[in-house]
């Protein structure tokens, strides 16, 4: 057979594509709800994190799925609140007597996008806990948003100062010591470390209403 | 079949120690050893999956699309590959990001389908892929073993050199940050080539 006529050319294409595409549908059919599970398993460990909850290590390596799940049954409650037109999400933890709000928070890096959780004490204005994560920062500077390091910093900040929301900055040089509304940038990370200060101030400010009504 | 399909590409005909090819992953990917494994198991599934899958259709193939052919080919074992790791490995697809991905791109599969699977029957096709793999895989494997015990202290995570070494608790060890970095696994093939080259010497130019 001759395998250089164009009619051969175009028809061994056709079906060679339309097979694979069939191929690949199929698979991607048959995973989804796996994967979908692991990125909503992946969340919820976010949201657990930025309350300092879910750390047990043993836990995680054996039965991380069933114990994120339950942990995040037992102390988080997702909640949509309605200011002005807008309805936003809010996540509600309740620890023994203690209630925390957990603000999402989304934004872009330098490569891509960059998110993470908030969490405020129930004075709407100190930092109980905050998480980072990213899709494709530079690792060693950029990506260091997601260590522990870095967040830790977050900790008893405040967002408020008196009345005035003013967010929390990421410095660059370092922050004032003692200033509850700065954070230390990560050297290299420069535009990494400016999305992250953006980010807070424009996601926080969306809630500004209802804090303020609470 | 010829013991030389499957052996060769182990050692003397490496294809990254000796034919120099897949470089660019083996620097990327070897900081620890979990995700090493992982990529030296997806490309050698890849590679001999690929070249059975080419070397089945290879009298069929109009020859003027043959690279458009097998690129389709190769595409689909990627993406077949990644979306099982984000199904049941997901933490380690997410270290391996975009790098499962660019197995399409490893000059390995390509070298090996258009060098032998579009001459041979299937089965010493499929061996040779899965050893080519295999060959990659040991190098991998070796290099991020160096990388994360002597750049981490840890081997899968595990601590393997005492804490108490550590200058940060009062002992007398740091661990090497640069071999983190990527310069050190380019540094580290060129030590494995040496050594490889000097116990060989059917490998030394004259």
């Amino acid at each position: 057979m001759d395998t250089n006529k164009n009619l051969y050319t175009i028809i061994y294409a056709t079906v060679l594509v339309v097979l694979v595409a069939v191929i690949l549908a199929l698979a991607s059919y048959l995973l989804k709800d796996r994967q979908q599970r692991n990125v909503s398993i992946e969340t919820k460990q976010m949201i657990l994190k930025a309350v300092h909850l879910a750390q047990d290590p043993e836990k995680l390596k054996k039965n991380k799925d069933n114990y994120i799940e339950s942990e995040y049954a037992k102390y988080i409650k997702d909640t949509i609140i309605t200011t002005g037109s807008k309805t936003l999400p809010l996540f509600i933890c309740n620890i023994d007597s203690s209630r925390y709000y957990i603000v999402p928070l989304h934004g872009t890096g330098l490569w891509g996008p960059i998110w993470g959780y908030i969490a405020l004490k129930s004075d709407f204005n100190t930092v109980y806990g905050a998480v980072f994560d990213h899709k494709g920062e530079t690792p060693g500077l950029g990506a260091e948003i997601a260590t522990a390091k870095f967040q830790e910093q977050f900790k008893d900040k405040q967002i408020f100062e008196g009345d005035n929301f003013i967010s929390i900055s990421v410095v660059k040089g370092g922050a004032e010591k003692g200033n509850p509304h700065q954070v230390d940038a990560i050297s290299g990370g420069t535009i990494t470390s400016r999305a992250i200060e953006s980010m807070l101030k424009t996601c926080i400010s969306e809630y500004l209403d209802f804090f303020k009504n609470k | 079949m010829d013991n030389k399909i499957y052996i060769d590409p182990l050692f003397k005909k490496n294809p990254i120690t000796v034919l120099v090819l897949g470089i660019c992953s083996s620097l990327a990917v070897t900081v620890k050893v979990e995700p090493a494994i992982v990529m030296a198991i997806s490309v050698t599934i890849v590679t001999g999956f690929s070249n059975l899958i080419l070397s089945l259709l290879r009298n069929t193939i109009p020859n003027r699309i043959r690279i458009i052919v097998q690129l389709v080919v190769v595409a689909m074992l990627v993406i077949l590959v990644d979306q099982i790791l984000k199904a049941y490995s997901y933490d380690v697809s997410k270290q391996l990001s975009v790098f499962v991905g660019l197995i399409i791109t490893n000059c390995i599969i390509m070298g090996r389908i258009e060098a032998f699977a579009l001459g041979n029957k299937p089965i010493p096709s499929l061996v040779d892929g899965l050893a080519n793999g295999a060959g990659y895989g040991i190098i991998l494997v070796i290099i991020s073993i160096i990388r994360e015990l002597l750049g981490s202290g840890t081997l899968f995570g595990i601590q393997i050199i005492p804490l108490n070494w550590y200058a940060s608790n009062g002992g007398f060890y740091y661990n090497n940050g640069l071999m983190i970095l990527p310069p050190m696994a380019l540094i580290l093939i060129g030590l494995i080539i040496w050594v490889q080259r000097s116990f060989d010497k059917d490998l030394q130019e004259k």
